[in-house]
């Protein structure tokens, strides 16, 4: 099962939970850190690292002598990336957004392929064993998805190799990037199943609400995590987040209450889970609660409206 | 006040208190411009409780469309396709809108012009009257791209709105991460203010869109909001600071009158008390900063080379 830790607003606290479920998730798994601009959940599963990988864009980066200027690379290009100044074409290959238009039009073959990195992947293994690849977007790069694809992709590989090993294919755990444009819904859309992280906060509900509108549109299970919830003088906030989850049939699968000795120990990158024995308890209950929500949505048909889920390798 | 400056309010990690501290300022600052480029997920306009006085459309990303009545099932758009959006389904040829990058390759390289490119409403934007001025604002439709363009269109009329009314500071709620709206709210800005918070995560992520402030050659200002959560990490900021050449502007503690402030639909600094001082003062201190100064000492290297 492929389950994705969301949210519409960043600082929810996405990493926190897709961390410690990491930790106490009760069948194999493959932590998986999507949120590949601002990566975090390193941080908290303190993973040995493969050398990572590097990702590339194919881009036009020269042009040879057969060029005749004819402008028609510029014409199909719709980024920016090439421009024509009298009889010259100039490319800009940091706009390019690898559509590879201009290869294809240009009636001479007179452009060279070259690469941008958009960034890497990195396998490893958890401080606790448990398998993890992530993502992390070069410093300076514009473009999020492409990289987050081959990062879901060898998430994906990574599956099925240890399918092959162990005989049960272990489920993904994947920490998306916020918002609810193009990072998040790349990400979401290869899951089979969606938390959304709440934060009860006005701020956060609004966003919370935008994240609905994204991620119900998608064919995935949806659960929803009330993070610092009981906040002194927010009782009112919880309630909204609530009945917004019991009008529209979204299960609240867990309140995590806010506490400020969680606040410190999140600062320190420690997991949650292994604060103490009452909030290892809460994310356990929270794992079984996602098992029984989210149960058979690996299975073929399940929610297959259009075969996007098998595209996932 | 040194003439017309453009504040980006950015923090690599989301949830840091990027609107808060921006509603605050936008509360204290006399003749500025304010926009909300968090177009993904915006929430200024929950304190600033804006009233339109005009709205628009935001087309953009256009998306290919198959018409199956003219497709000859050549195939040619799939071979095309190098995001992959086109799907073979019993012989018959689609388009995954949401995998469609919008490119138009597959429509103006199909032999029998089967293909339509339709624009579609990505969101809307407006320029709206506050208690505290003009305020830019937008709301991309959920689950749809091009928020980079969108913060562009905002930018260019936020700064026409600026120069209108003359206001000395344009002040922009940016949003979280490194990617392409963050790199679109950082262009052109005269200085970006980075709300962070003391955590091993923020620190990381903030380095992150440091580098790419770096790259651009635009200065950094950092405020440590929430800072007594982690005294410890609060220090690595500052360190990190003058270390790095960026200006440390200050620390926000933990206070509740941030999140009543919210509740209420206020800025925090609309009532007074310990945190709102501190507020102002950070606040002047930023207006004091001479960003040109601090460019000078950044030694940064430009966009790294194509490999």
């Amino acid at each position: 099962m492929r389950i994705a830790i969301a949210s519409g607003k960043g600082g929810a606290g996405k990493t926190c939970v897709a961390a410690s479920l990491s930790r106490v998730w009760p069948r194999p798994r493959i932590a998986v850190d999507a949120d590949v601009e601002a990566p975090n959940l390193h941080i908290f599963l303190q993973p040995v690292l493969d050398a990572p990988e590097p990702w590339h864009l194919a881009v036009p980066a020269g042009l040879t002598s057969a060029c005749t200027a004819c402008g028609a690379c510029r014409d199909i290009c719709r980024y920016s990336a090439i421009a024509r100044f009298g009889k010259k074409i100039k490319l800009f290959p940091d706009m390019c957004h690898g559509c590879g238009g201009c290869f294809a039009v240009c009636p001479e073959q007179a452009l060279t392929e070259g690469k941008r990195e958009l960034g890497s992947v990195a396998r490893g293994k958890a401080a606790f064993g448990v398998p993890y690849i992530e993502g992390a977007t070069r410093v300076g790069e514009v473009m999020t998805p492409p990289l987050l694809r081959r990062l879901l992709a060898c998430a994906g590989e990574m599956a099925q190799a240890n399918a092959r090993a162990q005989g049960a294919e272990p489920d993904l755990i994947c920490d998306c990037p916020p918002g609810v444009s193009c990072p998040a819904v790349t990400a979401a859309r290869h899951a089979q199943a969606l938390v959304m992280v709440a934060d009860p906060t006005p701020f956060g509900f609004h966003d919370f609400t935008l994240a609905w509108q994204a991620f119900s549109q998608l064919p995935l299970k949806l659960g929803c995590v009330i993070n610092r919830a009981a906040m002194p003088g927010n009782a009112g906030g919880d309630e909204r987040v609530r009945a917004f989850c019991r009008e529209r049939g979204l299960p609240v699968l867990a309140e995590l209450p806010f506490e400020r000795e969680a606040a410190l120990a999140y600062s320190q990158g420690r997991l949650l889970a292994d604060i103490s024995p009452a909030w290892r308890q809460r994310f356990e209950e929270l794992a079984a609660r996602m098992l029984e929500a989210f149960r058979n949505c690996d299975q073929a048909g399940c929610l297959d409206k259009g075969g996007r889920h098998a595209r996932l390798s | 006040m040194r003439g017309f400056r453009e504040i980006v309010v950015i923090s690599g990690k989301g949830g840091t208190g990027k609107t808060s501290v921006c509603a605050a300022f936008a509360a204290l600052a006399r003749k500025a411009v304010v926009c909300d480029l968090d177009v993904d997920v915006p929430d200024l306009h929950i304190v600033l409780s804006p009233t339109p006085r005009e709205t628009h459309d935001f087309l953009g990303g256009n998306k290919a469309v198959i018409d199956q009545q003219a497709c000859v099932q050549c195939g040619q758009c799939r071979e095309l396709c190098r995001f992959g959006a086109v799907l073979e389904r019993d012989g018959s040829f689609e388009v995954d809108t949401l995998a469609c990058e919008g490119c138009g390759v597959c429509q103006t390289l199909c032999p029998q012009q089967a293909i339509a490119f339709p624009e579609a409403l990505c969101g809307t934007w407006s320029v709206s009257a506050t208690r505290f001025g003009t305020l830019v604002h937008a709301q991309l439709v959920p689950g749809q791209e091009n928020s980079g363009k969108l913060v562009q269109v905002l930018k260019t009329r936020a700064r026409e709105e600026a120069e209108k009314e003359g206001a000395s500071i344009l002040l922009c709620d940016g949003s979280p991460g490194i990617g392409c709206p963050v790199i679109a709210s950082l262009s052109g800005a005269s200085l970006a203010c980075a709300v962070v918070e003391p955590t091993l995560s923020g620190l990381h992520d903030f380095q992150r869109v440091a580098g790419v402030c770096r790259q651009f050659r635009i200065p950094v200002a950092v405020i440590v909001n929430r800072a007594d959560l982690n005294p410890e990490a609060a220090g690595e900021f500052r360190k990190l600071c003058s270390r790095e050449g960026h200006a440390f502007l200050g620390e926000i503690p933990f206070d509740p009158a941030f999140p009543q402030a919210c509740v209420q639909g206020l800025a925090v600094t609309e009532r007074d008390g310990p945190c709102q001082r501190r507020i102002r003062q950070i606040w002047d201190r930023l207006l004091a900063l001479d960003p040109a100064a601090l460019r000078g000492q950044r030694q940064g290297p430009l966009l790294k080379p194509l490999s």
